[in-house]
């Protein structure tokens, strides 16, 4: 080895070490202004578990904690925005009638996603379909692919609304898990609200978590499983 | 030289008391400093913002100190609890001197979170 050579591979590893030293304290510096406040991780797959059974026939709470959650002025007409609603179904040759709350059923493979020209339709780490509004052009392409009419467009300027859920006219929005609620630890609205514990929200990858548990145990179905989106949301007793 | 460097200041010096007498007063609420001093948060706020609202929306990531929500519990009047409502409101009165049109507040709460949900009460 050449005597330039030696030289320059110690040059190389002072400076190196130089460099390790000069950008450590920025990264320790990053952690620490991070503080708790992690990225949603894709080890985690937000759900819903449903039991119909549970669910009573006239019963709106989980309606009315939606709507006050997210500032929604809880009217049904053509163009006021519902995030989730509850739906009366009956079979007509046994007369079976249940009732049961339908809204955004966050698919692993969203159509609303793929039709979006614009990339504000996206999948959350966590599996949370959710609507960039700052990139929403309001086309509505994905209010037409949704096969659960879970989407609303917001038709009227809004005022007032709820600080952790900006909304506004001219975009698409939907149920989004109250994901304001989620990163703070707490559980959607909808399912804290309900009386008869119908909804069982909870991590589908968590082996330890009640709705791991309970998927595994009781009868379950995704509403058009047909379609292999593989909803987040299940129902029990459908 | 030095006749024209003199002129020069002279020039120069009424224009930025111009500047200043002419920059709209503001109403800054409770104000304070807690993301970066003043000058740089005139000239900066809109990236932090722009960077914030990304990492937020589309990972989930949510820093306390750069939310819009936080700029707004500070700034907003102490009269009014809002940052649009007036004339001299805090983010309104900069934007109309420097022309720039602020759309954020069609969708984010331009009040503070107290002052919305006293709302709610009455």
């Amino acid at each position: 080895m050449s005597e330039i050579d030696t030289q320059r591979r110690q040059f190389l590893k002072t400076s190196a070490g130089a460099a390790a030293i000069a950008i450590a304290p920025g990264m320790m510096l990053y952690q620490t202004a991070q503080g708790d406040t992690q990225a949603a991780s894709s080890t985690v797959r937000w759900g819903m578990l449903i039991d119909t059974a549970q669910c009573k026939e006239g019963c709106n709470d989980c309606v009315s904690a939606c709507n006050k959650e997210n500032g929604l002025s809880g009217k049904t007409g053509a163009t006021d925005s519902q995030w989730i609603r509850k739906i009366e179904i009956k079979d007509v040759s046994s007369g079976r009638a249940l009732s049961l709350p339908m809204m955004c059923q966050h698919c692993e493979h969203p159509p609303c996603v793929d039709v979006c020209p614009t990339q504000a339709s996206f999948k959350r780490a966590d599996g949370i379909v959710l609507v960039d509004r700052h990139l929403c052009i309001g086309c509505r392409y994905c209010m037409m692919a949704c096969p659960y009419k879970a989407r609303s467009f917001v038709h009227e300027t809004l005022t007032d609304q709820n600080p952790d859920v900006p909304r506004g006219k001219g975009t698409v929005e939907a149920c989004s898990l109250c994901v304001h609620r989620i990163d703070k630890g707490q559980k959607p609205a909808c399912a804290e609200a309900c009386q008869n514990k119908a909804i069982l929200f909870g991590d589908l990858n968590d082996a330890n978590s009640d709705i791991y548990k309970k998927v595994r145990s009781v009868a379950s179905v995704q509403i058009r499983a047909d379609l292999q989106l593989n909803p987040g949301v299940r129902y029990q007793g459908l | 030289m030095r006749l024209l460097v003199s002129l020069l200041l002279c020039l120069c010096i009424p224009q930025v008391w111009a500047a200043e007498a002419n920059a709209p007063k503001l109403d800054v609420g409770k104000g304070g400093e807690c993301v970066k001093d003043t000058q740089w948060m005139r000239k900066n706020h809109m990236h932090v913002l722009k960077h914030q609202r990304d990492e937020t929306v589309r990972k989930g990531i949510r820093v306390e100190q750069d939310a819009l929500k936080n700029c707004v519990e500070c700034h907003a009047s102490t009269s009014d609890n809002s940052v649009t409502a007036r004339e001299d409101s805090f983010c309104v009165g900069c934007h109309r001197y420097a022309a720039v049109k602020i759309d954020c507040f069609e969708c984010h709460a331009s009040k503070r979170k107290q002052a919305l949900a006293n709302k709610d009460v009455k």
